[in-house]
């Protein structure tokens, strides 16, 4: 059934991810397939007056230049993949949901806010849940696993500088 | 949770959000950036804190869209940082700014591999992630060994083995031949032995990408595919972690079904029951529920389901199944699922013959075409348009017209051109037709391209019947207040070629006819007007009896225009004046439209086009680059003065024939797009002593108007033709370099493969992928190639030709020059076969990449078994036909040896594979196998051929057939066809004919050594 003579050696499955909000301000993008930075910002204008210009109640899936935007809003955020046009869009609109709460979970309750301010987290998440533009892990007790983890080396990192620091200071005294 | 902790950045962040506009933001965003550069320029103060906190600002500003080129530099740096916070950072802000095709990335090549390969878990997996994130092939060349390696290990821990099955497809998908190593099908097979999910997940990701590109060393996957699907289907074995709303993982499941997709079909008996078993529990068990989340994932499954059920073509009873259920999905309330619903029938239509089921949905589906929401029309317009056949065209046109009064601007153009295309294809007379283009023109005048236009106008001259209907159709329109220019072009085109057919009605006579259309004439635009012009010269001609006062009015037109600064209304206008005075002469010179050839229609090929719209591409573009392929060879307008025995006549000849030649121009049908050119020299060269022929000469091949114009004095067409000498010769010397390109996969396999399916990849090397589609209808087929582009640097000098054997009509649409950086370009090919024969087209395909140009010639698979139609006969109807056809040359006998030994029943399958239906009970001897089928081609028809194979159950290489139908050369033709079925195929796939491409040269390096020397190699690598 499947027709599959894509444009690359074969499908890639998501193209990039874009998170914006309802002003059209960017709070996260991750590009899987190779877009000069020209081509970023276009891709962003064009998809963002796509998807916010759409009311509610309709469907998740926009045609947009032989590709596929699925997208979902929460709140006053946007979250938008791009897929090809045969792929399984529900999938690719529950990977979005999947996210969502897998943010949710480690920011309790999230909010636009706790994406911006910490933005770098939802790229370490973001990493956590696809790579090459696949679903790397579906568990989310999995993803907080990893991220506690990491958060852990991070801060470990943080204690140790600071106690150099100070033997510095102590012995430069 | 909290903050994070770094202040600096929590308060820049914070300081642009307090920015009342744009201004000031750019302001903030300039003094931070300054100050970063500083910081970066004077590394030495710079603690590790301070340059992580950096990146991570300078990320922000990348963010909200502003340029960070200095930092790439640092960021690429962070990520030998020794210490994790920083290579995270380095890692993060590397992916996040550059692509793989950035020159700073290779800087990082090292790095990245000294992490993969050191013991450090964490790093392991940053260095994985970026390379999955970012890899190019230079990444695919140095890290796949180690990649394999940490994904086979069985020391590793899931969370590295998954993110190296995600790492290897990207690898992959980069270079194919990363995984061309020993043992590679088993070890991937072991991979789907794999307990943890996550893993098991990745690697499925992985399968499909392999398979999709090659499925068979990939056949021992299949049953391990359809145990993990019955694992998760019952729920068995399953983590809590990884059920989804009461789904045992929607995703694993979806990805196995996919890969699953990937194989022709599944012949292990046990694996297909178990399979269908799943498929069947999800078919039936999948109900809409409340929360939304479980109710997309488990369609998400049930889609993709539905999806394999098709592929695997099952049993009737389970695709009605199918389309009973889509039949209630477009009827729901939930959008997505309508909309699926609706997608999923479409892509239904294509695979079998389920027309007659889905026209049962057809008033919910123009229902749909009502929706609220444009991507639910979208799929119902593209479902219609699918579903429409003669019987109900008429509805589906009606609604689509009715339809297009409302529609959004964004969906006209595309509506009106698919009315267009279904009112041609199905209509059920030509009055009806006509009917639909006017409406059309009337509804969305802007909408209709000329090529619509000019279409209904070759019908109409091709049809005396129609001929007086149009002008009277015509006549109707002009007297609305309000026309579009496109209406007036069409019908002051109608009524001058065939106004006269009205005479005698009322309102109709040509003083009436030249001042209704003369009324429109201080309203049109330019382009109109010489139309207008050559109107009133038709009706000056038809008019019976001489009306003076009327040639009077006419003639004061033409003085008017006689100075017009227009060159085209100003030519018109001269010599249609200078025709006036010569009374029954002009009645010689303007003589009615001789009829068009005919010709492909140009609307599907624009159809067509339309579709094309890539990432990087619009279809108008795209269209305009077609168009500028399509100059080379119709921008040559015939020197009509060049050519010696015309004289005075030839000038006035030209002019009248223009706004025909504009269907020429834009028909775009030449068959052989870039090749045309020495046809047209030859035609040029042969001065044709006959007045008619003259004309038609041009008309094949003319140019468009505004060129035929200047051609008079010859110096301008004089120019063109020379640089289209020089154009060819500058080509000539290049072609004739050896290829240096590598084909990926046997050409020949893959020819084979598509003999038997009608789509599929039929060339592929690292620049290009050639892929095919087809479908076939009596003796009639459409191919469709797919020429992808896998290369962010555009390929230039495309250039395909086909060259048909006699049997076959080929004609080619344009094939655009440039084909933009991974963009993909369809280009359908029409085939009709006119008489049986085995012979084989050829597609002469050739680009330039960076500095060398490939040439491949490739056969095309139109042939003898693709114009077979499956037929299944009882033995009443068989014996009779037997029978009546007896002895040579109607029935041939002959005995077979060296066939390649195989059971009886696979024998049967390969003949049915090839659309010889295999008749089971008609031979009383089991060792015996009949079959029939339909040929259809031009000079046969459809053609029954009857089929008996006779085999020797001791000595299984030969066998006896005996092949009989209705026309000798058809018989013959069988016969050598099946023979060679049987002998060579599939092991040994027959050798390519000498046309076929040379082997090419062993080494790659001319294509680097190029690209490497080569400054604009080098710099389209870079863009």
């Amino acid at each position: 059934m499947l027709i599959h003579i894509g444009c690359w050696v074969c499908v890639v499955q998501i193209h990039f991810v874009i998170l914006i909000n309802r002003q059209g301000k960017v709070r996260l993008t991750k590009w899987y397939s190779p877009y000069t930075q020209k081509e970023r910002t276009k891709v962003i204008r064009e998809l963002s007056g796509l998807v916010l210009n759409r009311g509610p109640k309709l469907c998740n899936f926009v045609d947009w230049r032989g590709l596929k935007a699925v997208y979902r809003r929460y709140a006053s955020l946007y979250f938008c993949m791009c897929i090809d046009q045969d792929d399984n869009e529900l999938e690719v609109l529950e990977i979005i949901h999947h996210y969502v709460e897998v943010l949710d979970r480690y920011f309790g309750s999230v909010c636009e806010l706790d994406l911006i301010f910490n933005f770098h987290k939802a790229y370490y998440i973001l990493d956590e849940i696809l790579i090459a533009g696949e679903l790397q892990e579906s568990s989310k007790k999995t993803v907080a696993r990893l991220i506690a983890a990491q958060d852990s080396l991070v801060e470990a990192a943080k204690e140790q500088e600071s106690s150099i620091s100070n033997i510095i200071a102590q012995a430069t005294k | 949770m909290a903050l994070s902790g770094m202040r600096g950045l929590s308060m820049f962040i914070s300081d642009i959000r307090n920015c009342q506009n744009k201004e000031q933001e750019r302001l903030r965003v300039d003094k931070e950036l300054g100050n970063i550069r500083g910081k970066f320029k004077n590394e030495k103060g710079l603690s590790p804190y301070e340059k992580k906190k950096y990146v991570w600002k300078m990320l922000y500003v990348y963010m909200l869209g502003y340029d960070v080129d200095f930092g790439h530099m640092e960021a690429v740096s962070l990520i030998s940082a020794p210490k994790y916070p920083e290579k995270q950072v380095g890692y993060i802000a590397t992916s996040c700014l550059l692509n793989e095709n950035h020159d700073f990335l290779r800087l990082a090549i090292n790095a990245v591999r000294n992490d993969i390969i050191g013991r450090n878990e964490t790093f392991q997996c940053l260095a994985l992630t970026l390379v999955g994130n970012i890899g190019g092939r230079e990444f695919a060349e140095s890290l796949a060994p180690d990649v394999q390696r940490l994904l086979m290990s069985s020391g590793c821990r899931p969370l590295v083995r998954k993110k190296a099955a995600l790492c290897l497809l990207r690898l992959y998908r980069k270079n194919p031949d990363v995984v061309n190593i020993d043992g590679w099908p088993d070890r991937m097979a072991q991979l789907l032995d794999e307990r943890d999910l996550g893993v098991l997940t990745s690697a499925m990701s992985l399968l499909v990408a392999l398979v999709s590109n090659n499925h068979d060393a990939y056949w021992s996957c299949v049953p391990k595919c359809v145990k993990i699907l019955e694992r998760l289907a019952r729920n068995q074995d399953v983590p809590q972690d990884y059920t989804y709303y009461g789904i045992p993982s929607p995703w694993l499941q979806v990805k196995a079904m996919r890969a699953l997709q990937y194989f022709p079909t599944i012949e292990d008996p046990s694996s297909r029951r178990s399979l269908f078993e799943v498929l069947q529990r999800i078919l039936m068990g999948t109900d809409v529920v409340k929360n939304v989340n479980k109710n997309n994932a488990s369609h998400a499954v049930l889609f993709e389901a539905l999806a394999l059920v098709m592929h695997l073509d099952a049993e009737k009873e389970m695709m009605s199944q199918c389309v009973a259920l889509l039949g209630k999905f477009i009827a729901v309330r939930e959008p997505n699922i309508r909309y699926l619903g609706l997608e999923n029938m479409t892509r239904m239509l294509m695979v079998t013959d389920v027309h007659d089921i889905i026209k049962r949905h057809q008033a919910q589906i123009i229902t749909s075409l009502k929706d609220p929401d444009i991507s639910i029309r979208r799929r119902a317009l593209d479902l219609l348009y699918g579903m429409c056949d003669v019987s109900n065209a008429k509805d589906i046109v009606e609604e689509l017209l009715q339809y297009l009064s409302t529609a959004e601007f964004a969906m006209r153009e595309e509506l009106s051109l698919k009315a267009a295309i279904l009112a041609e294809k199905f209509a059920p007379d030509l009055s009806w037709y006509v009917d639909v283009i006017l409406q059309l023109i009337d509804k969305a005048g802007d909408f209709v391209s000329d090529d619509i236009w000019f279409r209904v106008v070759q019908f109409v001259t091709n049809n005396e019947d129609l001929q007086p209907y149009a002008a009277l159709k015509a006549r109707e329109y002009l007297e609305k207040p309000a026309i579009h220019e496109t209406m007036v072009k069409v019908s002051a085109y109608i009524l001058g070629e065939f106004g006269h057919l009205l005479a005698r009605r009322p309102g109709c006579s040509p003083r009436e006819l030249f001042s209704i259309i003369h009324e429109k004439l201080p309203a049109v635009s330019t382009s109109t007007i010489p139309i207008l012009l050559s109107s009133y010269a038709k009706i000056l001609m038809h008019m019976q009896p001489l009306d003076s006062e009327l040639q009077r009015q006419i003639s004061a037109v033409f003085r008017k225009y006689e100075s017009c600064i227009d060159a085209e209304i100003q030519q018109r206008a001269v010599e249609y004046l200078a025709l006036t005075v010569k009374g029954p002469a002009l009645a010689d010179i303007l003589a009615e439209m001789p009829k068009f050839p005919e010709r492909q229609s140009a609307l599907i090929k624009k159809a067509e086009d339309a579709e094309i719209d890539t990432a990087e591409q619009s279809a108008i573009k795209l269209r305009a680059a077609q168009q500028g392929s399509n100059a080379l060879v119709v921008a040559d307008p015939l020197p009509a003065n060049g050519t010696p025995p015309v004289g005075s006549l030839g000038l006035v000849k030209v002019p009248s024939m223009n706004t025909n030649t504009n269907y020429e121009a834009t028909q775009k049908a030449l068959p052989q797009p870039n090749g045309a050119l020495s046809e047209m020299d030859s035609q040029q060269a042969i001065p044709s002593p006959d007045l008619l022929g003259d004309l038609l000469g041009p008309l094949a091949i003319e140019g468009p108007p505004g060129d035929a114009a200047q051609s008079e004095p010859g110096s301008a067409s004089g120019a063109e033709a020379t640089s289209n000498v020089v154009d060819a010769l500058a080509l000539a010397p290049v072609e004739e370099q050896p290829n240096s390109v590598q084909p990926i996969g046997s050409i020949a396999e893959r020819f084979q493969n598509l003999c038997i399916k009608d789509s599929g990849v039929l060339y592929e090397d690292p620049y290009i992928q050639i892929g095919i589609k087809a479908e076939w209808r009596a003796h009639h087929g459409r191919m469709v190639l797919f020429l992808g582009n896998k290369n962010t640097a555009p390929l230039d000098s495309v250039r395909a030709l086909i060259l048909p054997p006699a049997n076959l009509k080929m004609e080619l649409s344009l094939v655009p020059e440039t084909i933009p950086p991974r963009a993909q370009v369809q280009c359908p090919l029409e085939v009709v076969n006119l008489c049986p024969s085995r012979d084989v087209a050829v597609l002469d395909f050739s680009y330039k990449f960076a500095a060398s140009m490939v040439n491949i010639k490739l056969r095309l698979p139109a042939v003898l078994n693709k114009f077979l139609q499956p037929l299944s006969l009882s033995a009443e109807e068989f014996f009779p036909s037997w029978r009546s056809l007896s002895g040579p040359p109607l029935k041939l006998q002959e005995v077979v040896r060296g066939v390649r030994p195989m059971p009886l029943i696979e024998m049967a399958n390969l003949f049915n594979t090839y659309h010889l239906i295999v008749c089971p009970g008609l031979d009383p001897n089991p060792n015996n196998l009949v079959a029939c089928t339909t040929f259809y081609s031009e000079s046969t028809r459809a053609m029954l051929c009857l089929i008996r194979v006779e085999t020797d159950p001791a000595d299984r290489t030969q066998l006896r057939m005996t092949i009989a139908s209705g026309d000798p050369t058809l018989t013959f033709e069988l016969k050598e066809f099946i023979k060679e079925q049987l002998v060579a195929i599939p092991a040994n796939p027959r050798a390519p004919p000498p046309s076929q491409a040379p082997a090419p040269p062993p080494a790659q390096a001319p294509t680097q050594v190029a690209a490497l020397t080569d400054p604009g190699a080098i710099l389209a690598g870079l863009l």
